[in-house]
């Protein structure tokens, strides 16, 4: 097995896999620590949702560097939806429902009206769960997802405070001076870039895995917000490199083995945070 | 200048006025008590002077150069959800936020200024636990230090002492006095007209009578002398 690793791991395409796949994971769950708590999470599905209907479009116009249209419309959907998430509640939930189901069915539609490859199936499968897609990334893009992961980490510890200042209580943090409303749009920015990163590792239906499951392992041992975070950015981690692993030693898909990994992790903290209560 | 200025404000909620012709100022060493029933707009009103709404009319003027950054706040209620994983000494150094402007962590002068006032709250041997572990009144304190941390010029507090046990609630009392003396600037919502008469240096009634005086002229006040027959009679705390 290890000798078999050793092999795979002089491929480049394997070594960048690893790179990239260990940054995305690392931002995303930093992410989803305060996105979970503001019960935010289901803004990462609507957005990855978003994002596959771009995806979509960049492919039917054949676009060399798809990332150029994909980004700027999950930001600017993200900033608009964390706007009105936040003043109307139930309507927000609807109207992001409608936005994300939207966003499949017509991405769907076009890449079947205008797709321009005969396998089409194969190729929204990809973009859906991204089963090959980290296996194939260029030079240029894992520079790219290394950029702007560790902007994201850099952005995220140097406003740690004033994040956890809003997540905790939106309304002390405005009275005594805080720029809420900037930070927020800030932090959708942000979001959205890791979301966007976060689809070439496990593709558009699983990224908000990414993101919860995290966040909601961590949350059932720890109960400071600083010991979540750093739980969670470990767990996250430690499950992407695991799970890259065993879908190249096993031939299974990337995204789907990750969200497996983290998913019985969860259980195994959530085992764990019965036993903390118990004894 | 005053910190506080407020001229005819109306305030309400989607455009519905529930209370109007509000006019007051609040100077430094002030100690401002907000009156009334339930349901008066007490908290309506706290809250837009924090600009956390915003006002149906009227303006809110502030001066003597206090920047938001200076407002210490305690909320009536804090919506905080069940399984928030946060530990007092987080929320407690969460005060100290405006005090560090651009500065991105907490320096030792803000962990110290923490120490303090959990100290003063009676927390200190609660700092590593998890804040919604706690008991309403020891939450309640939590809050109540973080206020103090935030509190440069100003102080809001929206019942601060409602779930303290009563020595904790004369404690507090004290605290409030102290910081007076040292120049802060007091508002504070309390359904205790006896503490209120007794400490405070202006009454703002809110409800269908409006009055806003001197604690010396509340007492002697039509509004004033009912509210406070009544709140000693049946124990009706206004
Ligand atoms: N979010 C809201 N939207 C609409 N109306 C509201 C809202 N919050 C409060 N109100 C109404 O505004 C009025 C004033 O409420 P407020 O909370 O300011 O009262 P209060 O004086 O603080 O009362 P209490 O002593 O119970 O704290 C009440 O009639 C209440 O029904
Ligand atoms: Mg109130």
């Amino acid at each position: 097995m290890l000798k078999q690793l050793e092999m795979y791991l002089q491929y480049p395409f394997v070594r960048y896999a690893l790179i990239v796949g260990v940054l995305i994971a690392l931002s995303s769950s930093l992410l989803g620590v305060p996105l979970v708590l503001k019960r935010f999470s289901f803004i990462g599905d609507s957005l990855s949702h978003v994002a596959f209907g771009a995806m979509a479009v960049a492919a039917v116009m054949k676009l060399t560097n798809e990332m150029l249209l994909i980004l700027p419309i999950t930001v600017l959907s993200a900033v608009l939806l964390l706007r009105s998430g936040q003043k109307a509640k139930v309507k927000g939930d609807a109207a992001l429902a409608m936005i994300s189901v939207a966003s499949l069915g017509f991405g769907y539609l076009i890449m079947n009206i205008f797709g321009p490859s005969a396998n089409l199936s194969g190729d929204v499968c990809t973009i859906l769960f991204g089963s090959t897609s980290i296996l194939t990334l260029s030079v240029k893009e894992v520079w790219l997802c290394a950029v702007l992961s560790v902007l994201t980490v850099l952005a995220f510890v140097l406003l740690y405070n004033r994040i956890f200042a809003v997540t905790f209580d939106e309304d002390f943090a405005a009275a005594t001076g805080a720029n809420v409303k900037l930070q927020q749009t800030l932090f959708a920015v942000i979001t959205a870039v890791i979301i966007v990163l976060a689809m070439n590792l496990v593709g558009s239906l699983l990224t908000s895995a990414l993101i919860i499951f995290p966040a909601l392992s961590a949350m059932r041992i720890f109960k400071s917000f600083r010991s979540v975070t750093i739980c969670a950015a470990i767990l996250s981690v430690l499950c992407a490199l695991l799970g890259i692993v065993i879908s190249i030693l096993a031939g299974t898909p990337v995204g789907s083995t990750i969200v497996a990994v983290h998913a019985a992790v969860f259980g195994l903290s959530w085992i764990i945070g019965k036993m903390q209560k118990a004894g | 200048m005053a910190l506080l200025t407020v001229k005819d404000l109306s305030i309400g909620y989607d455009g519905q006025v529930i209370l109007s012709g509000l006019n007051f100022a609040v100077n430094a060493g002030d100690y401002l008590c907000i009156v009334g029933e339930n349901g008066a707009g007490k908290t309506t009103l706290m809250r837009t002077l924090l600009h956390l709404q915003e006002p149906l009319g009227g303006e809110i003027l502030t001066g003597d150069g206090l920047a938001a950054g200076e407002i210490g706040y305690l909320p009536q209620q804090t919506a905080v959800q069940k399984d928030f994983p946060a530990s007092v000494r987080e929320i407690v150094l969460s005060g100290c936020r405006g005090r560090c402007g651009i500065k991105p962590f907490y320096g030792r002068k803000e962990k110290l200024l923490a120490e303090e006032n959990m100290a003063r709250m009676g927390i200190g041997e609660l700092a590593g636990r998890c804040y919604r572990e706690l008991s309403g009144g020891q939450q309640q304190r939590v809050l109540l230090a973080r206020a103090l941390c935030a509190a440069k010029k100003l102080l809001l507090l929206d019942e601060p002492v409602s779930g303290l046990d009563p020595k904790v609630t004369a404690e507090m009392y004290g605290l409030i006095e102290g910081l007076r003396r040292d120049g802060m600037a007091i508002i504070m919502i309390s359904h205790d007209l006896s503490a209120a008469v007794r400490y405070a240096s202006h009454i703002l009634h809110i409800g269908r009578q409006l009055f806003y005086g001197t604690t010396e002229t509340y007492k002697v006040s039509e509004t004033g002398k009912y509210f406070l027959k009544s709140a000693e009679e049946g124990g009706i705390n206004a």
